[in-house]
């Protein structure tokens, strides 16, 4: 058998193989959003501009300092960290006491400004990135052709993901850190550096986002507005998934990525939309997301 | 402000609005700014009075914009029922994505819409009727009451301020109703609202819609001045872009989206002349671009408004007077 319903396997399966990838950067931008909204009650819009400074440092680390892609898969996710804390420190901390709705609306306006600076200097054209030379090339499994460098994403992204869950659900951080999502006065009342575990896990989560767009630069075009449509995405698998749980958003980001690529071979009209409509699905037979429960 | 002066000075501002093509403004820009001010006043009803944020008022501005736009162009139709059909447009989207987003509050009720529009995006994107990228061009103006002939850029400026006024009449009736108490109720306490017998979902759904058909008909007036519908009226940077009117004029203040809309067009046309100018007098080779960047000045601008000034201009000028009157009221 070569087809299945009138595709070619080999197709099929590449489309496959490329919402899984997809699927990986919604897990690990989602995991992130999770995480920070979990302590911090924000949700980080500046989620998608994050993961595209993230591509963009490792172009720059390649382009103008000849750094490679195996350092800046490091360089790129500790800077974008790093500024992911500071903007923490000297502006998030600030809103905390507020309507959440503000949060949101400071790291929109975040977003607005980290894209506009990078596109004052690239424009809005892609930059070259190319695959790291030990992941060019690809591998013949007989039934089909795999990519080496998407098989490495996938790879990749899931094991930041289950390191991250393992982290959060079996180390002792992990239980402080649940800790202070469940009630985090009482958390400092036990001697915890609360706020400090604050910035920590902020800069964590931003950190996720850079390493997630850093794995993106060879395969998607590196351009300063690469984030701004994908965010959206994640925030509709936000909404079907929920955010209570983090296998939860895993799992999500993954599946719906897959049903991304299906939809890609039998109905390519509706590949861009399909995640939404899922969206719509879900609310009206599950309101609270699939593994949410409402607040 | 005291009740007593809000209607002289609104009749004052229509007047001054009314006076502004013989003061030498440009016509077509006090237009745009009227459209946006509509489009900021529907969107204050919730974000301003019902405490909702809606991430996808783009799409009833931009729905609308189509809907009205196709009418005119393809169905021939007179202007009056044009408008109509764009607002029919935004209050079934606004019917539609509102019965979803209500299901879930807070945070998750701004991704929802947010994702919503973006859906409609897409499907504007790809569906034959809006051109595509290039947007529905050249749409005509057609005639008032089938009289007077709106391609004269005066006749069509009393028409549009005309809408206005109804526009801001009903916001300004809406929230100074019963029905809109009940949607403050909501907005300060809606397990409290709830408890008091109302059915707060029916009341944030009847809001939503509204302030759909109101964007709606804030897109479809924007089509009949310039002419085209184009799909970045319905890209979430709009959406964006509303939510920063109504913020740096002051959320749930009657005047202050008007300011903010004013300023936030003004500043999206003067950005590039500014960078230039600033470009000139430091030297610096970047700020050249700055017209390029538009988002740059708007999201500090964003920042900005968000860490220091949450009340807005209408806002902050309210608390002061609030506080003049205080200090009078004290016995010396």
């Amino acid at each position: 058998m070569t087809e299945l319903f009138g595709i070619p396997i080999p197709a099929f399966l590449s489309q496959l193989l490329l919402g899984l990838v997809n699927g990986s950067f919604y897990a690990i931008l989602s995991l992130g959003l999770a995480v920070i909204f979990g302590l911090l009650n924000v949700i980080n819009f500046n989620h998608g501009a994050l993961y595209m400074m993230g591509a963009i440092f490792a172009w720059m680390g390649l382009t103008y300092f000849n750094i490679n892609y195996w350092v800046m898969l490091i360089v790129a996710p500790v800077l974008v960290g790093i500024f992911g804390m500071i903007t923490e420190r000297l502006l998030l901390r600030h809103l905390y006491k507020l309507d959440h709705l503000y949060g949101l609306l400071l790291t929109f306006g975040l977003t607005l400004l980290i894209e506009g600076f990078f596109r004052s200097f690239y424009g809005v054209s892609g930059l070259p990135y190319q695959v790291p030379e030990a992941l060019s090339g690809a591998t013949n499994l007989g039934f089909m052709t795999l990519p080496n460098y998407r098989a490495w994403v996938v790879l990749a992204s899931l094991v930041v993901c289950m390191g991250t869950w393992f982290v959060i659900e079996r180390t002792k951080l992990g239980a402080l850190l649940r800790a202070g999502t469940e009630n985090a006065k009482l958390t400092e009342a036990f001697g915890v550096n609360v706020p400090l575990m604050v910035t920590l896990t902020y800069g964590f989560g931003t950190a996720l986002a850079g390493f997630a767009g850093v794995l993106a630069a060879p395969i998607l075009q590196v351009q300063p507005l690469m984030g701004s449509n994908l965010i959206i995405v994640v925030f509709a698998v936000v909404v079907i998934g929920g955010m209570g749980s983090i296998l939860g958003s895993i799992v999500t980001g993954l599946g719906l990525g897959v049903i991304e690529g299906l939809t890609r071979v039998f109905y390519p009209e509706a590949s861009a939309t399909v995640v939404f409509l899922l969206m719509v699905v879900v609310l009206l037979l599950r309101p609270a997301g699939l593994f949410g429960k409402e607040k | 402000m005291k009740r007593s002066l809000e209607i002289p000075i609104y009749i004052g501002l229509v007047v001054l609005v009314a006076l502004l093509p013989w003061l030498g403004a440009y016509p077509v820009f006090v237009m745009k700014v009227m459209c946006f001010a509509l489009f900021a006043c529907a969107f204050n009803l919730l974000i301003g009075f019902t405490g909702l944020l809606s991430f996808g008022h783009a799409a009833f501005l931009g729905g609308a914009a189509y809907a009205t736009g196709h009418a005119l162009k393809l169905w021939g139709v007179p202007m009056e029922l044009g408008l109509l059909i764009g607002v029919a447009a935004g209050a079934a989207l606004g019917f539609v994505m509102g019965s979803l987003a209500i299901r879930r509050s807070g945070i998750y009720f701004s991704m929802i819409t947010l994702a919503l529009a973006q859906m409609l995006y897409f499907f504007f994107l790809q569906a034959p009727f809006t051109g595509g990228e290039d947007g529905l061009q050249s749409v005509p103006r057609g005639k008032f009451l089938g009289m007077i002939d709106l391609e004269s850029d005066l006749a069509l400026y009393y028409v549009v301020l005309g809408i206005f006024v109804i526009g801001f009449s009903i916001i300004y009736r809406t929230v100074h109703s019963p029905f809109g108490q009940v949607l403050k109720a909501i907005r300060e306490n809606e397990p409290r609202a709830t408890s008091l017998g109302y059915d707060t979902a029916r009341f944030k759904l009847l809001a939503f819609v509204l302030s759909a058909a109101l964007a709606g008909l804030a897109g479809s007036t924007k089509t009949l001045v310039l002419g085209f519908a184009t799909l970045s009226d319905a890209h979430w940077s709009t959406s964006g872009l509303v939510i920063l009117m109504v913020l740096v004029g002051g959320m749930g203040t009657m005047l202050g989206p008007i300011l903010g809309a004013f300023v936030v067009v003004a500043l999206e046309n003067k950005v590039g002349d500014i960078g230039m100018f600033l470009g000139r007098v430091t030297g610096i080779e970047w700020f050249n671009g700055l017209g390029e960047a538009v988002t740059i000045v708007i999201g500090l601008i964003f920042v900005v408004c968000v860490m220091a000034f949450r009340r807005g201009v209408v806002g902050e000028l309210n608390a002061w007077w609030s506080r003049r009157q205080a200090l009078r009221a004290k016995p010396a």
